[in-house]
Order: C-alpha cells, then structure tokens, then sequence
C-alpha cells in the first residue's frame, strides 16, 4: 500500500508531460528557468523584459514564422530544482534551448546539465567567470558582463583615485569572492602602490552591519570596496551613514547603480560612490528610447536592469533560433559563436572564443536628486573593451 | 516631529539644495575634527573607544535577538510548540510597522505605529494559535512544527503579494537620527536606545513573571503542565496568551528593526534559525538565558569579525556546539523533567506486516518497477528522486520514531555522501559502483563522530546540537572553496554508461529504496530494534534490564546516518553536481517534514510522507510561482486533516474500526495505556 502513492503520482505526471506534446509543430519553445519565489525583486521586472520580448518577436511574424512560445519555470533558488525543473523543459516540453537563471551556482548547474544532455543553455545574469571560462562548456553561452568585466570598469575608475588604503566588505559567498580577487588583482597591477587594509565578509542577507562598518571605519582605509547588495546593503548603508563611515573615503561598489539596488536606498543614497548600474533615466540613445517606450507604454512602470536582461535574453534567443533556423544544438551552437544582434544598449556579439557577451554596463557615480538615488555622469562601457586577451582566455578555458 | 517636517520639506526643494541641507545635518551630527583628534587608528591598534564601542555595538544587535528570542522562548517554554513561524511573526511586524509609519507621521506616527504594529500581528497570532494550533496539541511531539512550517511558508508569498517584491526602506526613528560622539567614535543613538530598551523588556517580562498569578501559572507550566492542568488551570487560555505574548515580542523586534533594515520577504528565514540557536544556548523557556545568550553570540560575533572576518557565517553555531556539548541543557536550562509520555505510542503496538499486506507491498513495488513501459523521461527523473527521498526520509524516520532522536540536521549525512560519491568520482576518478558504494561511508563516519556527542543529549536539545552539526560541516562544504568548490559545488558527478538512462537510473533508485526501507523494517523488529523502542520509551527501566541505552542510540545514529548517505550519493549521481545546498538546513527541514507527514508514531509512513511531500512540491513549483503559499496551505490543510500523519491517522481509523470488532483488542489496548 506504502508504494501506490508513488506510482499514482508518477502516472499522473507522465500524463501532464504527454499532453504537452501535442502541438509543436507551428511554434518554437524555449525554456525559461529563474529564482522567481526566492528574488522577485530582480525577477519580476526581468520576467516583465522577456514578456515584452516575446509580444514584440510574435508581432513581428515569430521566428522564421513559426510562434516563440516562453515556458518559464521557477527554481526556488536551489540548484537541485533548477535541474529537476531543465530536466522536464527538455524531457516533456521539449524546448529549443534554455535559458535564464540569476544566481551562480543555478546557472552553474544548469549548464552542466546542458553539456550532459546537449541542450543549448542561454545563462542570462549569473555573474560567475567559471561559467564562460574554468568551467565553461561548448553548450552554453553568457549574456551579461561577467564578475571580471564588471571588476575591470570599476578598476579603470578606481585607479585614477588617489587613495592607497583599500578595505573590501563583500557577502562570503562565491560572487563576493571572486569580484574582490578579482578587483584587487587588476587593481594591484595598475597600482602596486595601494594597501589592502581589512576586509570583511559577512553572510549573504545576514549582515550584522553596525560591528561591519565599526571595523572597516578602525582601519582607517581611504577608499572601500563594497560587493553587497539588495537588503545587506541597505543596512550597510544605513549604518555608514549614522556612524560617519563613507565622509571623506571614496567607496566603489559593484552593482549598486542599478535600480533593484539603488531604489531601495532612496533619500539614504550615499553620494559619489563609483558604480556599475543602470541609468535608464539618462540613457539618450535610439535603441534604448525604442526599448524604454514600449515598455513603459506596456507596463506603467520604469524598467530596471532585470528588465534590460530579459528582455535581451529572449530577443538574443530569437536572434540565435532565427540564424540557424533550426533546432539542432549544433547548428545553434554554430549560429551563435560570433553573431552580433542590436540591444538597448547598442550593437552586442557573443564570443567565439568564450561564449561570453559583449554586453557592457553603465558607470557612473551615485547621487541624490529629489529624495532618490540616482546615478550621475554615467558612461556606457562596452563589455568588448575590459574582457582578456585572447591568449588569456585559452589558458582559463578548458577546450571542448 | 521638527526635523521630519524639515526633511520632508526639504525633499521637495532642488535636489542640491536638499544635498545642501543634508551636508549641513552631517556635519553637525559629527564634529569635523574628530579625525584629528583621534588620528592614529592605523599601526598600533584601534583604542580603547573603539573597543568600546564595538561591544555597544554587539549591545545593540543582541538587544533586537532578545526580543524575538524571548517570545520564542516562553512560547516553547508553556505549550512545547517548536513555533517555526516566529520568524514569520517578526517579519509581518516588520512590514506592518512599514505601512503605518509610512501612513502616520511623526513621533507619535513612528512610535504609536510600531507599537500597534506589535499588537496587530500579536492578534494574528492569537487568530492562528486558536483556530489550528489548538486542534493539534495532543499531536505526535514536533506535529506543531509542520503546522507552523506550512504557515512560514505561506506568509513568504503572502507578503510579496501583499507589499510587493521590492525591498522596503523604513523611516528612522524620529529623535533617533543621528549619531553620539564618544572621543571620536559614532555610535547611533538608536543603537543606545535598543540597547536601553532591552534591559527594560526583560525587567518587566520578569516582573510579569514574577508577581502576577499568570506569571506563576505560566511558570508551573513552563515546569510541568500536565500537572497544571491536573490542578484545574484553562490551558486553552493560559496557551493563547503565552502564544500571544511571545508573537507579540517578536513582531516588536521584527517592527523595531525597520529604522536600521530594509524589510523584505527573506528576514523571517534570516532570524528563525539564529534565534531558535540564542534560545538553546540560554536554556529553553529562561528569560535570563535568552538575554545572556543573545549578548553572547552577539558580542563574539562583533569582536571575531575582527580577527576572522568570516566567522559570522558559523559562530552562533559553534558557539551552540560547545556550550550543549559542556551544559546539555544551555546556560541557564534545567534538565528537563521525565516526559510522561502520551499513550498513543503505545496503543497500537507495532506488528510487522501480515503476509497479505507484504505481498502488498510487493505488488506495489512491482507496480512501481513498470512505470518505464509508458512514462516519460521526465517522469522517470521525477520518480528516481521521489524514491532517493523515500530513502532519505526513511533513515530520518527510522531515528525519530524508532529511536525517538528527532535531528533537525539530517540532511548533514545526505550531504556527506553526496560530497563523498562526488570526491571519490571527481577526484578520485573510480567508477560509479564504487563511488555508490563507498560514498556513504561519509555520511556514516560523519554519524558516527556527530552522533557520539550528539545522543548525550535528548529532546530539543539533541535537535539542536544535530543542527549545529550540520551547519558545521554546510558551513565546511561552503568555505573550503578548493576542495568542495564552495557554493558553485563539484559538477560532472554524472552516472556511468549502464545507469545514465532514466529508466535504468529509475530501477536503481527504486531498487535501494526498498532494499533499505525493508532492512529499516527488519532492524525494527529485530532485538537491536527493541533494545532502542525500550530506551525510546522508559530509559530507566530499559537501563535497569541491562540495554546500553547510549550505545544503542549511537548505533542507530549511525545506521540512519549512513542510510542517508545513500540517498545523497544517489542523489548526487541523479542531479549530476553537488552544492553546499544538499548539506543545508531546508534540506534538513523537508526531511522533517516528510517523516511528519506520514506519521511519527508508524513504522513506515516517511515512505508515504516522502512520496506526498516530494511530489506536491515538485509539481507545485512546476506548475505555479506561489508554489509556498499553496504548498504551505497544502501542509496546514494536511495537519488538521490527518493530526497523526497521514498514515498515523489512517491506521489509526483502521484500529478503531477493528477494535470495536474485538474486544480483546480493546483489552490489550487498555492494558497499555495504562502502563
């Protein structure tokens, strides 16, 4: 008696996997994984971007004339789902590809998944370098500015700054780690000069912030790294503010220029920090216009940089399916190495070479206007211009 | 009130002008020389203030665990319910003091918001303790903790549905704005005002106690409630206002933190854990134990920041580990008075199954075995990993309800062997047999270090040191990023040619999940199996009949943990990759949660609870993105449904049904309860 459950319920499943076969012929799918439950603030604007990819791809007669369907799948931020949940895109929805997911290690599993199962997996924003490069595979593809390009703008920047005392406060986890190696390592060989002073590391989302900023404030540094973000750096914010941490002392931040995370600051924004982000306010370039319309004609609201990531990763997706016109992993594989595509924010190619977009991203600095953090003086880098060279890249990506 | 209305004022000036303003409010907050007045911060070491302030600092952050920690405490402490909802209970007050104080300005908007805020959420609180807490108290011990696990996680998406997906910033405490100078050093002075504030919460919790005949109940209670309620006292209403007090302490907390957070839909998960930690190593149901503990964890937190910038991710629970492992019953705890124990493990005494019911089984497993003739791929996968869960909860069932050891870290020994299976695979290289075969003994080595520490104690104090394991090893697993990877884990773990199709990776998952689950059942009805239901069910006597009681329970630690292990190297081979998640304390919870749902006082109702749970979940967050809200109210329906676990309850109505057939049945059975 203890077993039937299973097999009801096994029965059942395999009966909702059948009847979503039936009409493939006149459509293409793609498959479309994302930590929706876990991190909808990133989430919900980056589903509203594909959903207007999408509309705007089928208005415009689909792909080689058939209907781009998007299947979109939550993975509760655990890569053991994310598989579980590639496994029936693939299986019993029987995708073209996949694509999305946010976190690192999620699209770290999820493109070995696709290198088991040759399946063409589209990474939309995990930000790890592993994925195009020490554990890059010929399936998958990048499309935002890896940690490195990111830590390669900022650096340019932050060395100009006269500074020499560096502390880094980054969350102790993967991401946190490896944008500060990074840093610190481009930024010592431009500047063999700087110190590395403190460094901190609290947990993602726990940070004990008032103990944090005591400690980066007692060793005195001149400038600060900051890699935190979301409600851990509300709370860093918070406390530096109270306490006197960032009077006087540059602070370089990964990320923080973009919506999802400066928002929230509101009239707390720190001035002048060094960011990457996403000025969509300040953006006055025809393609980003076109982008921006439609998507505050459809949804009434601003877009963020999640919007910008799904809309482009659905558009790049089309783009790629187009090409090829065709589903065979191979031939997608070959239609993407070296296709350029337009985005909202200019002309893009993904590399032959590691797979890797050239997306770039804004940098600018933070500033106040009307009770709200903004950014200020921003310039758009291209991804192209701050990724290795090629030599490089060969040495950090095992062949296929 | 004053600087509020200048602020907002302000806000509708030029955005220069307000940088103008704000400037100004800076520099008075701080003096400008402070810099050259303290100047050499640098070689030799911060001063004295700045120790000083740290450690108001470490004041100040363990004044907002207090809070929570206490309601948990006292809410454990008088009806023995594991609330896992607190944490939910902090966060709405979190986000309902949002509202209000957004909505009413001014001091008496701030402070009367919060306040109210409390109380709203308390009166939630009394709503949900009266209309499902209530109808599960005579539960299986632990029950409750599904109930309140279904409630967190439908408060996870009731709240992002409610105010949004984007974190909140809350308004700052007006009067409490800024910053006190102390010889250079800023220190917030709502920092001061938390860290006043505690001492007086505690003071007046303790005269509640102390000097008010509910005080004394809830004391007696706390100490022993069966007698209480021999003696006569309402427990319903005693339970709802201790219930409504403690959710009251922590909306507080969680409402008093929106001048220094940001409010969003994860702070439940973020304090649940650490405040269960603070409760236990203070000693469960003190008052005083809560505080001392939450200045403790939290001082040794803002000083090893400073020689270990890591530690925060594992401090409160090696802290946790230590002190259990020296005081079993925390700093301030007293042993636990023998439990007298509810009837109802007793009543049906165990049988194995008749030989109708095991050719049963057999057929169903049969059954079971044809699913490859017509399902998918998909189906396959989705029933290779029901069936690794099956496993995985077996072994925790076969502690919990066989040993009576409920681990609230079991996932820590699925881990191990998944990690172990991915060593052996990865670095190693050895073929998949072998993996599979020596990749649990690291589920079973880690069982058996943690498990010797582990079965000194019992209750929820074993629980928790269970859980400190477990963190220990997640925490080794997410930091020793050369050999484990870290959180980007070890991927390439996939099967050797002969297993890697569905079907085949199908059948052998299904194959070791009976295998195992009938050599749980046969070491059940074994002598070692009764050795351990009689330590289970009356240590002394089982002591004085000679029965080792620890060594047994070692043993049995170490089977389950070894068992699963198994689980996590299938488990392993089934995903294909390994992260820290698989060592994690959701993993931990599920496990729980499925042994709960079928049934604690069964022989085998994880394997249904397993089966139920995994396969809701699965295709819940397959088919919906409020996957929480309705698989948390699938949990709650479940509770009231079946209070003993489905199975429980269905053998239960089957024992009735027979026992009204035979009057010898009702015998024996009356025999038993009165034992």
């Amino acid at each position: 008696m203890r077993r039937r459950h299973l097999l009801g319920a096994a029965l059942a499943i395999a009966m909702a996997g059948m009847a979503g076969n039936a009409m493939a012929q006149s459509e293409i799918k793609i498959g479309e994984i994302n930590s929706y439950s876990l991190l909808p603030a990133f989430t919900e604007p980056y589903r509203k971007g594909w959903q207007l990819a999408v509309e705007e791809i089928n208005a415009a007669g689909g792909i080689n004339g058939k209907k781009l369907v998007v299947i979109s799948k939550d993975d509760g931020g655990k890569p053991a789902d994310a598989q579980t949940a590639a496994n029936e895109l693939v299986s019993s929805e029987n995708v073209a590809m996949l694509a999305g997911t946010f976190l690192s290690n999620i699209g770290l599993a999820v493109s070995d998944f696709a290198n088991q199962k040759k399946v063409f997996f589209l990474a939309a924003e995990p930000l790890t370098d592993a994925i195009t490069w020490s554990k890059g595979n010929r399936y998958t593809f990048r499309l935002r500015p890896s940690n490195y390009m990111q830590a390669a703008m900022l650096v340019e920047e932050a060395a100009k700054l006269p500074a020499k005392r560096w502390a880094t406060i980054a969350p102790n986890y993967e991401y946190g780690q490896s944008a500060v190696a990074v840093f610190k390592k481009l930024m010592s060989e431009k500047r063999p000069d700087i110190q590395w002073v403190d460094e901190q590391w609290p947990p993602q989302g726990k940070i004990d912030a008032g103990p944090v900023v005591q400690a980066v404030a007692a060793a005195n540094p001149e400038a600060i790294l900051n890699v935190t973000f979301g409600a851990d750096l509300v709370k860093l914010v918070r406390e530096g503010n109270t306490r006197g941490l960032f009077k006087n002392r540059t602070v370089v931040s990964f990320l923080t220029g973009e919506p999802e995370y400066l928002d929230p600051l509101k009239d707390e924004t720190p001035e002048g920090w060094i960011v990457t982000g996403y000025p969509w306010y300040d953006i006055k370039t025809p393609d980003h216009d076109k982008f921006l319309k439609a998507y505050q004609a459809k949804y009434n609201d601003y877009p963020r940089l999640g919007s910008i990531v799904g809309y482009q990763t659905i558009k790049a997706a089309a783009a790629i399916l187009a090409k090829a016109n065709s589903t065979d992993p191979e031939k997608l594989i070959a239609a993407t190495e070296g296709l350029s595509m337009p985005s909202p924010f200019g002309e893009i190619t993904f590399r032959k070479i590691d797979h890797q977009s050239t997306l770039g991203a804004y940098v600018g600095k933070t500033a106040l206007k009307d009770g709200k953090g903004v950014m200020v003086n921003s310039v758009y880098r291209k991804g192209s211009d701050y990724l290795p060279s090629d030599a490089e890249v060969e040495k950090l990506r095992p062949k296929d | 009130m004053f600087r509020d209305a200048r602020l907002r004022r302000a806000s509708q000036l030029e955005g220069q002008d307000l940088r103008l303003i704000q400037t100004l409010i800076l520099r008075r907050r701080e003096a400008p020389s402070r810099r050259m007045q303290a100047p050499m911060f640098t070689e030799p070491g911060p001063p004295m203030a700045f120790y000083f302030v740290q450690f108001l600092t470490g004041l100040a952050s363990a004044a907002s665990l207090f809070l929570v920690a206490s309601g948990l405490s006292i809410i454990f402490g008088v009806t023995r319910i594991v609330n896992f909802a607190h944490g939910a209970f902090y966060m709405l007050g979190a986000y309902v003091a949002f509202t209000l104080t957004e909505r009413f300005s001014g001091a008496l908007g701030f402070w009367g918001g919060i306040v109210v805020a409390a109380l709203v959420v308390a009166a939630v609180g009394v709503l949900v303790e009266m209309v499902l807490l209530r109808r599960i108290y005579h539960a299986p011990e632990l029950f409750q903790l599904l109930a309140t696990f279904g409630l967190t996680l439908m408060v996870q998406d009731i709240v992002v549905l409610i105010w949004g997906p984007d974190d909140l910033l809350g308004r700052r405490a007006p009067g409490f704005k800024g910053a006190v100078d102390f010889f250079g050093q800023n220190i917030p002075s709502y920092d001061l005002f938390l860290i006043a504030l505690s001492p007086v919460v505690l003071g007046v919790l303790w005269l509640l106690f102390q000097r008010t005949r509910w005080g004394v109940l809830v004391r007696a209670a706390t100490q022993d409630r069966d007698m209480v309620a021999a003696l006569g006292v309402n427990q319903k209403w005693l339970f709802t206002s201790v219930f409504a007090l403690g959710v009251f302490l922590a909306a507080l907390g969680g409402a008093l933190q929106i001048p220094r957070d940001a409010v969003h839909h994860a702070l439940d998960l973020r304090i649940i854990v650490e405040v269960f930690v603070v409760v236990v190593i203070g000693g469960l149901g003190s008052i005083i134990g809560a505080f001392v503990a939450a200045v403790l964890v939290s001082e040794l937190n803002a000083f090893g920041i400073l020689i270990f910038p890591k530690i925060s991710i594992i401090l409160v629970f090696l802290v946790m580990a230590v002190v259990l492992i020296v005081r079993p019953w925390g700093l301030f705890g007293k042993p636990e008075a023998a439990a007298r124990r509810t009837p109802g493990l007793t009543v049906n005494p165990w049988r194995p199954l008749t030989s109708g019911e095991r050719s049963m089984s057999i057929g169903t497993l049969v059954l079971a075995a044809m699913l490859p003739l017509f399902a998918g791929n998909y189906a396959l996968t989705v029933g290779s990993e029901i069936a690794i869960f099956v496993i995985f909860a077996a072994s925790l069932h076969f502690l919990m309800s066989v040993g009576g050891l409920a681990s609230f870290g079991h996932a820590a020994y699925f881990g191990l062997g998944a990690y172990g299976v991915a060593f052996l695979a990865k670095a190693a290289g050895l073929p998949m047999v072998v993996s599979l075969l020596l990749g649990p003994v690291l589920g079973l080595l880690g069982a058996a270090v943690f498990g010797f520490f582990a079965v000194q104690l019992s209750g929820v104090y074993f629980a928790m040191l269970t859980l400190a394991f477990a963190q220990i090893i997640w925490s080794i697993a997410f930091q020793w990023v050369t050999v484990t990877g870290g959180d980007n884990g070890i991927l390439g773990v996939w099967p050797d040619r002969w297993a890697s199709s569905p079907s085949s990776f199908y059948w052998l998952s299904l194959a070791v999940a009976a295998l195992v689950v009938t050599v749980l059942r046969v070491i059940v009805f074994s002598p070692f199996g009764f050795a351990l239901r009689a330590t289970r069910d009356s240590p002394l006597r089982s002591e004085a009949v000679g029965i080792n009681g620890k060594r047994v329970q070692w043993t049995a630690f170490v089977i389950s943990g070894a068992v699963a292990g198994i689980g996590g190297a299938l488990f392993a081979y089934l995903k294909g990759s390994v992260f820290p998640d698989s060592v994690g304390i959701s993993l931990s919870v599920d496990a729980l949660v499925m042994v709960l749902l079928g049934g604690v006082e069964t022989v085998s109702g994880a394997v249904i609870g397993a089966i139920v749970f995994k396969a809701a979940n699965i295709w819940l967050v397959s088919q919906t993105d409020l996957s929480k809200l309705v698989l948390g109210g699938f949990i709650v329906l479940m509770v009231v449904a079946f209070p003993k676990g489905i199975v429980g309850t269905l053998e239960m109505l089957r024992n009735r049904r027979r026992s009204t057939d035979t009057k010898s049945a009702l015998a024996t059975s009356q025999v038993e309860v009165a034992e």
